[in-house]
């Protein structure tokens, strides 16, 4: 054999080619590298500091103080499988571990459904849940049923949390809610300005969502059935790509969150359209747990959530899913420097 | 009725699973409609094989010159092996993610992912079995006059149909397996099932889970079938 007494060289060299291409193709697909990072990092930190936007949002900027009675207690801080839901799920971690607490955070659990039985079933302490989503996932309501008031959502959600030994703390300052987005030309092309208008002009247009959109009464099955709208396509895709799927072409319209960091730092690009018919419930962010844990984590437990929250305005919630949709940032690292800049920790 | 069927404690979860499979069960999110059901499974199932085969065949066109002409010629042993195991090591959620964000979503960009996928064994499996080919009878072949062409059809590729069928087999059971999560580019597939919990339940997931493995299995006997046709077919050639 020509090549004998080269194989093991080339069987080394081999490996360590195919171990290069996996670990490059999982960067790609993965995250940022640790290099962005750091520059990210002390530049969002400074423009926070400038900005004071963090600050001002909710007044509040109360300073957490480190009570020792709360380290005998363990939380495990949980969230769901989107930036959003991390940025939240760590800044409550960090909150209590500034409060004392022995806290740690299993971020990404996955959607609605698998949060709620990873509580139920003790492993994590709390998540944060929009208090629509648990209305009409959790409990069966219709999405024109859920209150548009904040504290009204809240407290409806709380009676049937009740039932089953769990508690929702008060409701955040902002909400948020799917919208269908577009391209602001697509909407200056056929004069759209609500839902309402696509009326007529559906047929001809592509929507893009999640897979799960496709069955859901609070997106494409609410579209058709209370809009009375029908699509050219729907083209179900993983969430990250809802606004590639518009630079690019693919899909005419897209589900957005009205907090996506894209709307208010692309907004000549991109437009939403009002949701006439209430279709997609706002929902404010209420940080479910068993009353149990709260009984025995003590009042610092409720006191430092809610008080770490009262910043967490429209605006700030934006800024702060940019930093980690669009500069890359870590939640971990978008969480500390929020709570830095608005004083509540040092 | 499944209850019956599979009384031991080990089944018990899975009965809900069968139940979805064969009926349609209500939803928390849909407000109303039904979800699951044989209709929406055979449905998802029949995306799947298409989206597969053509994944397969795309893969064939590409893998199969290669590894013959390498195999034929006894020269490029590291490309056409080290290529192939280098593209095992893909990560096929990370491959789908990264073309999607480069060239978009849809069945174009997914049928390329999957194809990368099932080209790694059907190369190194075409090669390696032609080149292990008995010398002697090319040589004959070569002796009697046959052209390099007409060599590589009549004898390498005749003698080297197993090896070859193992790849190929091992490409299908690859793309099927890897097209469950097409959904998240745009193809729906049974990995709608196992990606929406919120809208089928853990019931659909585990249902999703099952069809899949099924059909991965489907895919491997009727290659298994397809081998042993070709198979005996190589050996009437030589009997000649």
């Amino acid at each position: 054999m020509r090549f004998n007494h080269k194989k093991p060289l080339m069987a080394l060299v081999m490996l360590i080619a195919a171990l290069a291409l996996a670990v490059g193709i999982s960067a790609c697909g993965g995250g940022s590298s640790t290099t962005d990072e750091n520059t990210e990092a002390t530049e969002a930190e400074t423009g926070a500091a400038e900005e004071g936007e963090t600050g001002e949002g909710g007044g509040g900027g109360e300073a957490i103080v480190s009570n020792p009675e709360n380290a005998k207690v363990s939380l495990t801080i949980g969230s769901k499988n989107f930036p959003e839901q991390e940025i939240l799920g760590e800044i409550y971690t960090q909150a209590l571990q500034a409060a004392g607490y022995k806290a740690t955070s299993d971020l990404s659990l996955g959607s609605e459904t698998v949060a709620l039985k990873t509580l139920k079933a003790g492993q994590i302490s709390g998540y944060p849940e929009y208090a629509s989503t648990a209305l009409t996932s959790f409990f069966g309501l219709e999405p024109e049923e859920v209150p548009s008031d904040a504290t009204e959502a809240w407290e409806k959600a709380n009676a049937e949390l009740e039932k089953e030994g769990l508690v929702a703390f008060e409701p955040t300052p902002f909400a948020s809610a799917n919208a269908v987005g577009l391209l602001k030309s697509t909407a200056e092309k056929y004069n759209l300005k609500t839902v309402s208008d696509l009326e007529g002009v559906s047929e001809e247009l592509s929507l893009s969502g999640s897979p799960e959109c496709r069955q859901r009464i609070d997106c494409l099955a609410g579209l058709e059935k209370l809009y009375g709208l029908k699509f050219k396509e729907f083209n179900p895709v993983d969430i990250s790509f809802r606004y590639t799927v518009l630079e690019k072409g693919q899909a005419d319209l897209s589900i957005l969150f009205t907090t996506d960091p894209q709307l208010a730092a692309e907004k000549d690009k991109f437009v939403i359209l009002e949701d006439d018919k209430h279709v997609f419930p706002a929902g404010n962010v209420i940080f479910l747990t068993k009353e149990k844990t709260a009984e025995e984590a003590g009042p610092d437990y409720e006191k430092t959530i809610l008080n770490v929250q009262k910043g967490l305005t429209l605006k700030v919630m934006q800024e702060l899913d940019a930093r980690v949709e669009l500069e890359k940032q870590t939640p971990k690292e978008a969480a500390a420097a929020y709570l830095e800049a608005a004083g509540y920790v040092e | 009725m499944t209850a019956a069927l599979l009384p031991h404690p080990l089944f018990a979860g899975f009965t809900g699973a069968f139940e979805f499979i064969f009926s349609k069960q209500e939803s928390s999110v849909t407000g109303g409609k039904k979800v699951g059901g044989i209709e929406q499974v055979l449905e998802l199932a029949w995306t799947q094989i298409e989206v597969s085969l053509l994944a397969l065949a795309v893969a064939l066109l590409i893998a199969l010159p290669l590894g013959l002409w390498f195999g034929h010629q006894g020269a490029g042993e590291l490309v056409a092996v080290g290529l192939g195991n280098a593209g095992r090591a893909i990560p096929e959620l990370a491959l789908i993610a990264f073309v999607a964000a480069i060239i978009g979503v849809g069945i174009v960009p997914l049928t390329g992912a999957l194809a990368v996928l099932g080209i790694p064994p059907i190369l190194t499996n075409t090669f390696v079995g032609i080149r292990q080919v008995d010398r002697a009878s090319v040589d004959a072949a070569r002796g009697v006059g046959m052209t390099e062409f007409e060599i590589v059809r009549k004898v390498e590729l005749p003698l080297a149909v197993s090896s070859i069928m193992t790849g190929v087999r091992g490409a299908s059971v690859n793309i099927v397996a890897t097209a469950t999560i097409a959904p998240l580019v745009g193809v729906v597939t049974l990995g709608d099932f196992i990606l929406g919990e919120n809208v089928y339940g853990v019931n659909g997931v585990v249902a999703g889970a099952i069809v899949t493995a099924i059909l991965a299995l489907l895919f491997e006997f009727a290659l298994a079938g397809l081998q042993r046709r070709l198979t005996s077919k190589g050996l009437r050639l030589q009997a000649q």
